[in-house]
């Protein structure tokens, strides 16, 4: 459903994507991992069509976003970052906005944002204007406006950015129910538990380069089941270890200070890269 | 082509009829002034070429009015773009960047048509009722085209809220006053008339006060008018595919 291969950009003094090739299957969540200004949000803009590439190629649904814009997009949802709401207007005129936009005739636009606010939790702020709206209620209406035109591919790039753990839960339950529903999904996102609790898969991105991909089970099984942090005077030290017992009779000989628990993707992350990812 | 241009241009009304009654308050407020100020503070007694100053100065505020109210979708552009980040809506949407200017496009003249007819309105409110035909609305709504193509392109092109402001204050604001909206270019020494026969503005209110004034207007103004509205739309779709990153 996704192609990109070897996909670069670069600014006037700054390289963004230095070469990233991956494939995204048709109704697979895929998440896509990395600290701020890892290249992250570049690659979904180059997707959607709101960045031009350097080099290299990006597909979605079949069709290169360069050479056949119109027929890409038709096949996707975008969720930006930042909120892109028409706040002077009301819930339903920014969807028929978006209903228009995509060429949606006003019956099917009609039924289908009965069928999305209901689908979001939102049937009763319809004729709210969206400035009245909780940080949440906005998000949650993005995700509908990008799902009213029926696209295969749905991009969420930081969709629970700023929003309290309650709410980021709603969401993470609302992009389940989405690919449940046979919607591609590819998230982008610097919550490793958000990449933990949603993706089949993970592609660890950092500085325009993808370091690691794959299921998060097999790429936390690489490392071990369990990790020790052990806390030196300026330093902590992590080590893994394939079962608790191993990780306990290590503990033992370093009864100054550590932590044992499970190991996770940021322990992924931090072992490719060196560094943290938020 | 799709129909995605009327949601661009369905946008625009909708947020157009949200601010109605302040869009008509600041829409009225300048020409007002002018009206007060140069009709009753100058007197019924001024006459321009042959006519009461006030039959002069409508045609000259409606050539005005359709030029900055047509360049005014430029700003509305620019907070879409920089403040709410709608821009980003359209771009991701399966439209043409020629459906894209044609909504706002559409949009700027059908602001500048609204406010048109708030000054014929508040000059009729004064006694002045001029002949409003075919010629003035066709030099009307071309003028629109050329400001309404020229505003979306130099929306593209800005990067802040600061440059807009800055086309406003040195591309418009000396049009409005150098035009002849307000006084006959004929007062002006020759030379600056020669530099000011550049400007569409100045072909507009001529062509519109003429018409105004039941006389016949002079067709090459309207031909000037539809090649530079071609050449702002032409510019504005390449303004828009450069805007992206």
């Amino acid at each position: 459903m996704i192609d990109l291969v070897e996909l670069r950009k670069h600014y006037k003094t700054v390289e963004a994507l230095k070469g990233v090739s991956l494939r995204v299957a048709s109704g697979e969540l895929f998440a896509y991992l990395g600290p701020n200004g890892a290249g992250k949000t570049t690659t979904i803009r180059i997707l959607t069509g709101l960045t031009r590439p350097s080099g290299g190629r990006a597909m979605v649904g079949g069709h290169d976003v360069e050479r056949e814009p119109l027929k890409a997009k038709r096949h996707q949802g975008l969720v930006p970052q930042h909120i892109n709401l028409d706040a002077e207007l009301t819930v339903e005129e920014n969807l028929v906005i978006h209903g228009r936009l995509h060429g949606m005739a006003a019956s099917d636009i009609r039924g289908r944002i009965d069928e999305l606010l209901e689908y979001v939790g939102l049937e009763e702020k319809r004729a709210s204007l969206v400035k009245r709206l909780s940080g949440g209620m906005k998000r949650r209406l993005m995700i509908a406006r990008a799902l009213l035109h029926r696209p295969g591919v749905l991009f969420l790039d930081e969709p629970t950015v700023g929003l309290d753990p309650a709410i980021r839960r709603r969401i993470w339950s609302l992009i389940k129910k989405i690919q449940q529903d046979g919607v591609t999904v590819f998230l982008t996102t610097h919550y490793i538990e958000e990449a933990e609790f949603l993706a089949d898969r993970v592609a660890f991105i950092d500085e325009g380069k993808i370091v690691a991909l794959d299921t998060p089970r097999r790429l936390m099984d690489n490392l071990g089941q369990w990790a020790i942090d052990v806390y030196r005077e300026n330093d902590m030290v992590t080590r893994y270890f394939p079962d608790r017992e191993s990780a306990r009779r290590f503990a033992e000989e370093h009864r100054n200070g550590y932590t044992l628990r499970r190991v996770n993707l940021e322990d992924v992350f931090l072992t490719y890269t060196g560094k943290k990812v938020a | 082509m799709s129909r995605a241009w009327l949601a661009v241009y369905l946008r625009e009304m909708l947020i157009l009829r949200r601010r109605f009654f302040r869009q008509l308050f600041s829409w009225s407020v300048a020409p007002l002034l002018y009206l007060v100020a140069f009709g009753y503070g100058m007197g019924r007694h001024v006459t321009v070429q042959g006519v009461d100053y006030l039959d002069f100065l409508i045609p000259g505020l409606a050539a005005m009015t359709s030029m900055t109210q047509a360049f005014a979708i430029g700003s509305e552009i620019n907070i879409a773009r920089f403040y709410w980040h709608i821009f980003e809506e359209f771009q991701a949407a399966p439209m043409s960047h020629v459906e894209y200017v044609l909504g706002e496009v559409l949009a700027g003249v059908s602001r500048a048509v609204l406010a048109g007819l708030v000054i014929i309105g508040l000059g009729a409110s004064f006694g002045v009722v001029l002949s409003y035909n075919a010629y003035f609305w066709g030099a009307f709504v071309l003028n629109s085209l050329v400001f309404s193509g020229l505003a979306v392109a130099l929306a593209m092109l800005v990067k802040s809220h600061a440059d807009q402001a800055f086309m406003n204050n040195f591309i418009i604001t000396p049009m409005a006053f150098l035009g002849g909206t307000f006084f006959p270019l004929s007062h002006l020494p020759p030379w600056a008339q020669e530099m000011l026969r550049f400007l569409p503005i100045t072909h507009a209110a001529s062509a519109m006060r003429e018409a105004a004034l039941g006389r016949t207007p002079d067709l090459f103004a309207y031909i000037l008018l539809a090649v530079l509205g071609a050449a702002a739309f032409a510019g504005a779709v390449f303004t828009v595919d450069r805007a992206r990153d």
